[in-house]
């Protein structure tokens, strides 16, 4: 698998996809050539690619898909392939603050559910399911190693620990 | 949360409650870089390896193999370029340890690494950290390019011969990618699967050339059995046991955190009850899951009175393992037929796809779950489980799929009382 990698060839898409590629300013470019340099092979900075994709995109849509292909070499497939096997990828829309609750088993003995039912409460939706408005998406995940500090909560990158509904109300009254 | 040192002088954890432990002054000012210095002063690639064989090193990540004989599998005389990859990838259900060596003494992460590469010639070295702690590699970023204009990483490191890079690089969400494989596929830029073995990473691993796998706390251990020689770090633990372990503690305990305890600590009881201060509320110890979500759950009475010392040996006597030192305490108001129905739900969810014992036998054990929590258990359902969990154990591609069937099969055994509970509920 891995030995065929050197040998990957710029290719042109096969088929016309109906979608223009993403296109990123020269500051992103420069950001995305920073990854790039860091491995003798480039698909190797896919995951940190996505990451920028989906930080200027609010998700990794179709033209950023299609964008990533090309600077990468590799087809729409090859994209859609690794994005689908990662649950940090969001190939659909998700809100502006993404509210993940960790349900594993530290957090659940310590009472992470009541974390969940509080923010749905607050929020008027259902873990998996994002505000009318598009600023809250509420996901249940799995160990987020904060296991010592339960239960907790991740909202987009930042850690929110010990958490208590009086701490969550501060924390969700704070974001703009 | 509390991180401290118990039974021993902090070694790992000794400079992570200084002020600005993270930069490279507080870092070169308490012992840092001696080690690498001490390495390029005039000792050998043979010279490092034979020292971290003395130290009875065991990787940390959970498998506890001899890091020493990991690193001597590395071909010489291979000619591809070789690669030192460290897993900062910690996904273990219970296990946060790796992330507060990362997040107060990056630079004990990075001369372990540079250390570990001089040891197997590599140039090119990686961390992989899980996408979720983001903020760590913000932080290892700063502290490389910290080093990096001390002349600690890139070209002719501290006027030596010797050339090394060091890349932080992302996970995405994947706990499959804790496995050695899985991570160097995911670090190819592709899904997360694992890989046949042989050939081993360390004759076939990142871009089908020889890496070296180790977990952070293998490889932060690594600057300290230098300076302090391998046979001295070793007598810190037992025999075959070498050194201090960090044990990251949660659940019902009074003062859960990350603890640094020599290997062959006596005794567990005396950890729960007086160390992190036993239970809160008065209540019972019920339960002990020792080593991450993935080793065999233990009864209050197999800890109780039986003097359980807490090192590779100790535990398996007790019925259990050290794995990743991952310390999850149950109280009594804990249902082990709940808490063994959440990490089963957790290894569906992470269960790659790429094996069918795996894949199937961990959704089809989650529905028996689900349909007895409904109130539709039926007696024989405990058995229905067992077999299910036999026909993955041994059978699937890696390791996750054992993960996933030995927590069932000790909590069925250890605790049948909270599974037939739930099994006469039935509707039958």
């Amino acid at each position: 698998m891995s030995t065929t990698l050197t040998q990957i060839k710029p290719l042109s898409q096969p088929v016309d996809l109906g979608v223009e590629a993403a296109t990123f300013s020269a500051q992103v470019e420069a950001e995305i050539d920073r990854h790039l340099a860091k491995y003798p092979v480039m698909r190797s900075a896919i995951l940190p690619l996505m990451f920028i994709v989906q930080r200027e995109r609010g998700y990794l849509d179709p033209p950023g898909v299609l964008y990533l292909a090309n600077r990468l070499s590799l087809r729409v497939t090859d994209i859609w392939e690794v994005a689908t096997f990662y649950s940090m990828i969001n190939t659909s829309p998700v809100g502006k603050y993404h509210i993940q609750v960790c349900k594993t088993l530290s957090c659940k003995i310590r009472g992470a559910g009541k974390i969940t039912e509080h923010c749905s409460k607050k929020l008027g939706i259902k873990p998996g399911e994002t505000t009318a408005d598009g600023r809250f998406t509420l996901s249940e995940v799995e160990c987020l190693g904060s296991c010592g500090t339960a239960p907790m909560f991740q909202i987009n990158f930042d850690y929110h620990e010990d958490l208590t509904p009086e701490k969550v109300d501060q924390i969700l009254g704070s974001l703009a | 949360m509390r991180i401290e040192a118990i039974g021993c002088e902090p070694l790992q954890l000794r400079r992570v409650h200084l002020e600005n432990s993270r930069s490279l002054d507080v870092y070169r000012k308490n012992g840092g870089y001696e080690a690498l210095k001490k390495v390029l002063d005039g000792m050998s690639p043979d010279d490092v390896i034979s020292e971290v064989k003395k130290s009875a090193l065991r990787g940390r990540g959970g498998a506890g193999f001899p890091t020493g004989m990991k690193w001597s599998f590395v071909p010489k005389d291979s000619p591809k370029a070789k690669y030192v990859v460290c897993n900062a990838d910690e996904s273990e259900p219970g296990t946060f340890k790796d992330r507060y060596l990362m997040e107060r003494d990056p630079h004990m992460l990075i001369e372990g690494m540079l250390i570990a590469a001089y040891a197997l010639s590599s140039k090119l070295t990686y961390i992989y950290t899980r996408g979720e702690y983001r903020y760590l590699i913000d932080i290892m970023d700063v502290a490389i390019e910290e080093a990096r204009a001390a002349g600690l990483v890139g070209n002719n490191i501290l006027g030596s011969n010797f050339s090394c890079e060091v890349h932080t690089h992302t996970g995405a969400g994947a706990y499959i990618c804790g496995e050695e494989t899985a991570l160097l596929s995911s670090l190819e830029g592709m899904r997360g699967h694992p890989r046949m073995k042989p050939p081993f990473p360390a004759v076939s691993g990142l871009y089908a050339s020889p890496t070296v796998v180790n977990n952070v706390e293998t490889l932060t251990a690594v600057p300290d059995i230098i300076r302090m020689g391998g046979e001295a770090y070793q007598k810190l633990g037992t025999e075959k046991s070498g050194g201090t372990k960090l044990w990251s503690v949660s659940g019902h305990v009074n003062l859960p955190g990350v603890y640094e305890l020599p290997m062959g600590y006596d005794d567990m009881e005396k950890f729960i009850m007086e160390d992190c201060q036993g239970i809160p509320n008065g209540k019972k110890l019920k339960a002990v899951i020792p080593g991450g979500s993935s080793v065999y759950i233990m009864r209050a009475d197999q800890i109780f009175g039986k003097d359980v010392r807490m090192d590779y040996e100790g535990l398996v006597a007790a019925g259990s393992s050290v794995g990743s030192g991952g310390f999850i305490v149950m109280d009594e108001t804990v249902d082990i037929f709940e808490s063994t129905k959440n990490l089963t739900e957790f290894y569906k969810h992470e269960s790659c796809g790429w094996c069918t014992p795996c894949r199937e036998g961990t959704d089809w054990l989650v529905k028996v779950f689900k349909r007895i929590a409904n109130g539709d258990g039926r007696p024989e359902d405990a058995q229905l489980m067992l077999d299910l969990c036999d026909n993955i154990e041994g059978k699937s591609f890696c390791p996750l799929g054992d993960a996933a069937a030995w927590p069932i099969q000790s909590a069925i055994k250890r605790f049948p009382e909270d599974f037939r509970k739930h099994l006469s509920n039935g509707n039958n």
